[in-house]
């Protein structure tokens, strides 16, 4: 953990260097939730309520996975590098150090451009929570922690996924990204508007209904099971088989020798 | 002018060797057009009355965006330029006895083009044979046909000018990737790409069909459906040759006041 925070100096400061540039990533990253979050503003100008959520209601589910992806990309996202780590050679060089492989990765690639993201979904989580008319008593706050904090296990879970498959393809799978930056982008909605059938892949398949639609539905009072106030810890088991699929990975790998 | 045709040629060639890669982008854009489908259509089974935009139409416009979703997407990068841009081989492209600018707007046209070649035809077919609500139809006649076809021309112009324009910015400030994703992310959002630009409210819709970015996708597409329809078409086909005009020159004159600018800094 102390190495961990050594490198985060580092990175921090190496990337400090370029304010300006620093600034209009910050910037950029910004924008680019910005205008996913102006297209639903747009769209509920239109309409005022979308399978029965109004506008806050969706802004508290937009802002919810928004945050939980922006944490599991700031700590996570080093997946997104590894396919270049694998093909020119430099995991090679990881797998000899004396330390645990995903915390090497993890640690050689942090990017804090990402903040963009999370703070943009600080400023709607904060709109969201005063407008939407929730009471906040203890449990309906445990459960949004729980919905941020087990979203971005799983999210991270999806990206450790997505490196694992570069053991065997070398290249990137870019249909990973319908779960990783499409979970993102359309779990604006909660899950349950894209009909059953996706509902029922996103709970038992990767469980990312499992930390946004049903505490969801707790959180704005729609059903009052407590069960799923606690189905994001459900959810988290979801590491377990990512992570088998890395060491799975891990053991077939074979150099790709440059 | 030769030269621009055979630079193209090449471009293209090497986008279309790519094939995996095609394959793989298939199958996300696949889902990804569903998915967008899907939850429209909540929004419309909420209240149907409410969009100013027939659901075919959207259906058709979300296919069409999918299919060439490299031929009009900002955020198309090339890797190339960028790359030439920060670690100095703009100087060897200098030295080269033709027009940077003609140069490149042919390389990011032929990239464009060859990938979405390569993509585009499984999308379409698919999206076709789909059944009616969901599924890609026809254009309503020939008129919508042609014009599609004149204005997506046009519409790739227009993208390509703006990009290179984009790209041509970054000259000046060294490190490229924020400048560019400032101004891609924009000009993706108000052309359309995020969604439809008859999606926008009063005010806001009347001044973004008024800016450049409205001639880029938002326009081909919605002519293909019959969203815009009449004069209205050579209306628009009209504005696109104008600001195809107005952003390649744009882009020339920064171009070349950047390179003035240009140190070269050793290495």
């Amino acid at each position: 953990m102390k190495l961990y925070g050594k490198f985060f100096m580092i990175y921090l400061k190496s990337q400090m260097q370029y304010k300006t540039s620093f600034i209009l990533m910050v910037i950029g990253n910004m924008i680019t939730s910005f205008t996913a979050f102006l297209a639903v503003y747009f769209l509920f100008t239109q309409i005022n309520q979308v399978e029965g959520f109004t506008f806050s209601e969706i802004l508290i589910c937009f802002s919810a996975v928004l945050m939980a992806f922006a944490v599991a990309e700031c700590f996570a996202r080093g997946f997104d590098q590894f396919p270049s780590m694998i093909s020119n050679g430099e995991f090679d060089r990881t797998l000899v150090r004396p330390r645990n492989e995903i915390f090497l990765v993890l640690a050689s690639k942090l990017d804090f451009k990402r903040v963009g993201r999370f703070i943009q979904s600080v400023i709607m989580l904060i709109y969201a929570v005063i407008t939407c008319g929730i009471f906040w008593s203890i449990d309906k706050i445990i459960t949004l922690a729980l919905m941020i904090l087990c979203g971005s296990i799983v999210f991270a879970g999806l990206f450790l996924v997505y490196a694992s498959f570069t053991f065997f393809t070398v290249e990137g799978l870019e249909f990973m990204n319908i779960l990783t930056d499409g979970g993102r982008e359309f779990g604006k909605y909660p899950y349950s508007v894209y009909g059953e059938e996706i509902l029922k892949f996103l709970t038992f398949v990767v469980p990312l209904a499992l930390v946004q639609y049903y505490p969801l539905l707790y959180l704005l009072d729609r059903t009052d099971k407590k069960l799923y106030m606690f189905l994001p810890l459900v959810g988290v088991l979801f590491i377990i088989p990512c992570y088998g699929f890395w060491r799975f990975g891990l053991r077939h790998y074979k150099s790709t020798g440059s | 002018m030769r030269a621009y045709f055979s630079l193209f040629r090449i471009r293209f060639i090497s986008a279309v060797q790519y094939r995996t890669a095609a394959l793989a982008g298939i199958t996300t854009q696949f889902a990804w057009g569903f998915l967008l489908i899907f939850s429209y259509r909540a929004f419309y089974r909420s209240n149907p009355g409410a969009f100013s935009m027939e659901f075919s139409h959207l259906t058709s416009y979300i296919w069409l965006q999918q299919a060439f979703l490299n031929l009009f997407a900002g955020w198309i990068r090339d890797n190339d330029i960028m790359g030439a841009i920060t670690d100095g081989r703009i100087s060897y492209e200098l030295a080269r006895p033709i027009s940077l600018y003609g140069k490149w707007f042919s390389q990011i046209a032929a990239n464009r083009v060859g990938r979405t070649l390569l993509r585009c035809a499984p999308i379409l077919i698919v999206a076709f044979i789909l059944p009616e609500p969901i599924g890609l139809g026809l254009p309503p006649g020939f008129v919508h046909a042609a014009g599609f076809l004149a204005s997506m021309l046009l519409a790739l112009g227009v993208t390509t000018a703006f990009v290179l324009l984009v790209y041509s910015l970054t000259i000046f400030t060294l490190s490229s990737y924020g400048l560019w994703t400032v101004l891609v992310m924009l000009g993706d959002f108000l052309s359309g790409h995020i969604i439809p630009l008859t999606f926008f409210p009063g005010a806001a819709r009347r001044i973004a069909e008024l800016l450049p970015f409205a001639a880029m996708q938002n326009m081909p597409l919605r002519i293909y459906s019959g969203n815009i329809a009449g004069g209205d078409i050579l209306l628009c086909i009209s504005l696109q040759c104008f600001w195809l005009l107005a952003l390649s020159l744009l882009g020339y004159l920064v171009m070349k006041k950047a390179l003035t600018k240009v140190i070269v800094q050793g290495g």
